[in-house]
């Protein structure tokens, strides 16, 4: 009847029960939704082979997580899936705001051009989640995906953990030196564990739907406070692919879940916003409220909690999905160096340290957005409406207003191991940034795209006139010994090699980018240090200085 | 940092404000009042600005009603 036909993955005995030799593994995956199928193909990339296990044997069950943000999906590109997603998802930067029936603003997410993502794609999560299986299935040798396994403990060893699974076939117990918990915000290892979610639970219930519909909406996200067309605070409109509309209503605290889910209410409450003579079928409800919390710690012994298993927020904003891809970018080129001897395993202290602060930042934009959309007191309304009558006359009042304030990378800055500047380099990124994106060109003429050159290994992006600097950079880079490390030169002209020319001067302009000029940058893709010249043993002493995450050493 | 006001900084005009302040309440049901009250705060602290002075400022009148309840959390 629905417009996507959910798949069933095929459940087959593990070995451990078939009669094979057990068999411990570096890591074990929990959880098969978009974050940690995501750490998974990551993994496997750094050639670190991975199980992972899922209670279930298909896709998410209704759209759920639709708005994939610019960064995710760069980090989608590096894994391999991002040109699938764009060319089905609904691609749109603008978001237009509305009280009662008029437009006060409307907010562009990426005004500039000259990145390869755009600001936002609206692609139902199990869209996301067939595309990020079937590229786990190109990776046969790295991942094997176990669905319809159960965690129901998980015990500590020396150095490992010994997990216990539940099957259609009965129990098996599995070692691995690290599990990743990617399991959500219902997850079992957080509670196995014993952590509790600390923050804020809010009362308003909202419901979501989605209808099928032949409509010339535009793909620009919509949000009403006080709509005339419907009793509630609120409703936000996403358009996806399939002719697939999201509407979220505001029901308010004394909503009835219940009552509320009836196929026929729902129908005529969307019926009220798309008017009578459009045709539209129903497709997928849920009625849900939501909390803003996370775990104190997401490292527990050999446990890292990733994603929602870690940290939960409200939908308005897209910071929960968004954030748990951003979470398995920052963590699994660590976990692979520590894996593989190249890192102590203190160095995961920084995935704790760094995406805590995102965390922190994704709860607290999303705890103001909700305080927005539901003032708690009679004084907090009065300034809401305020806000909102005022928006119309004064633009200082828009930037007020807040229906959402959408997924944006962490930036790490001082936090340990982000070199401080040592010289004046211009341009917006200073160490702990995510980089920004920008056209490049080969020295045969092949164009490209910056980001695709940086990630999964350390790179030194260095700015530079002429081939003999070019030559310098490179033999700078080998010298320095800094493992893996790739030297991307960028110049008025390519060389040959690694060099590329700045075709509209975009690199050079938002890296400041002035002959000499060199950044060195971490497999994620974030700046860890940057310099005026390029100096080999300064990149070796930042690289060391991170990877060995002394916190005292880097600190100082 | 900027330092909060604590001294006349009206020049001379404050008789005049004050006036104008009660006068633009009248005729206002008490509800209304709160409603201009909570635009007249949002425009005069667009007006102001400055991070540091809008919380002194607020801690000050906080302060000066019943002691202010503990910070929240962040």
């Amino acid at each position: 009847m629905g417009s996507y036909t959910y798949q069933r993955f095929r459940y087959r005995t593990p070995d451990e029960l078939a009669g094979g030799r057990p068999k411990r593994r570096p890591v074990a995956i929990v959880g098969a939704g978009p974050v940690g199928l995501s750490a998974a193909i990551d993994l496997a990339q750094q050639r670190v082979p991975c199980v992972v296990l899922d209670d279930n044997d298909s896709v998410s069950d209704g759209s759920r997580a639709i708005c994939w943000a610019k960064r995710t999906l760069e980090i989608f590109d590096r894994l391999g899936v991002a040109g699938r997603m764009t060319a089905k998802g609904v691609t749109w930067k603008v978001g237009r705001v509305y009280h009662g029936d008029r437009e006060l603003y409307q907010f562009d997410l990426l005004p500039e051009g000259g990145h390869k993502m755009p600001a936002f794609i609206n692609l139902q999560q199990y869209h996301v989640e067939q595309y990020l299986v079937e590229r786990v299935c190109e990776l046969p040798e790295l991942i094997e995906l176990r669905w319809k396994n159960r965690v129901t403990a998980v015990e500590d060893l020396d150095d490992g953990l010994r997990i216990t699974v539940g099957t259609p076939d009965g129990e098996y117990h599995l070692e691995c030196d690290w599990l990743i918990a990617a399991d959500g915000a219902r997850g079992s290892v957080r509670t196995l564990r014993g952590h509790r979610f600390e923050g804020q639970a809010f009362e308003d219930k909202f419901l979501i739907v989605d209808v099928r519909m032949e409509a010339t909406y535009p793909s620009d996200r919509r949000f009403w406070f006080q709509p005339s067309f419907d009793p509630g605070e609120s409703v936000l409109i996403h358009r996806q692919p399939d002719n697939l509309f999201r509407i979220d209503f505001q029901l308010g605290r004394d909503a009835d879940p219940d009552v509320e889910r009836d196929a026929s209410r729902v129908m005529e409450r969307v019926r009220r916003v798309v008017g009578p003579y459009v045709s539209c079928e129903f497709e997928w409800c849920s009625v849900y409220t939501f909390r803003c919390a996370r775990i104190a710690r997401f490292i527990d012994g050999h446990v890292i909690f990733v994603g929602d298993a870690a940290h939960v927020v409200s939908p308005f904003g897209a910071r929960g999905g968004n954030g748990g891809i951003q979470d398995v970018d920052n963590l699994c080129w660590k976990l692979a160096r520590v894996i593989r001897n190249e890192a102590p395993a203190r160095l995961l202290a920084s995935y704790e340290i760094e995406r805590g602060r995102a965390a922190d930042e994704n709860i607290l934009n999303s705890r103001r957005t909700t305080a927005f959309m539901s003032p708690g007191s009679a004084v907090e309304r009065q300034f809401r409406d305020a806000v909102l009558e005022l928006a119309a006359d004064f633009p200082f009042a828009r930037a007020l207003v807040n229906s959402g304030r959408l997924s944006q990378p962490c930036d790490y800055a001082g936090l340990p191991g982000m070199a401080p500047e040592a010289g004046t380099v211009t341009g917006v990124m200073s160490a702990g940034a995510p980089c920004s994106d920008a056209p490049v060109m080969r020295a045969d003429g092949t164009p490209g795209w910056l980001l695709e050159q940086l990630g999964a290994t350390p790179c030194a992006l260095v700015f530079v006139e002429g081939e003999v600097q070019a030559a310098r950079a490179e033999a700078d880079g080998a010298a320095c010994g800094i493992r893996g490390l790739k030297v991307i030169t960028v110049g008025a002209h390519a060389s040959r090699g690694t060099g590329f020319s700045d075709p509209q001067g975009l690199v050079r302009s938002r890296y400041g980018g002035a002959a000499g000029v060199t950044y060195l940058i971490r497999p994620d893709q974030h700046v860890l240090a940057r310099w005026p010249h390029c100096d080999p043993h300064a990149l070796r002493a930042a690289w060391d200085a991170y990877r060995r995450y002394d916190e005292e050493r880097v600190t100082a | 940092m900027s330092e909060l006001r604590g001294a006349d900084g009206f020049g001379g005009y404050g008789d005049e404000f004050y006036e104008r302040l009660v006068a633009a309440h009248q005729g206002l049901s008490e509800r209304q009042s709160g409603v201009l009250n909570a635009r007249l705060i949002l425009l005069l602290a667009n007006q102001v600005g400055d991070r540091a002075i809008l919380a002194q400022v607020l801690a000050a009148a906080r302060a000066s009603v019943s002691p202010a309840p503990e910070a929240a959390g962040e």
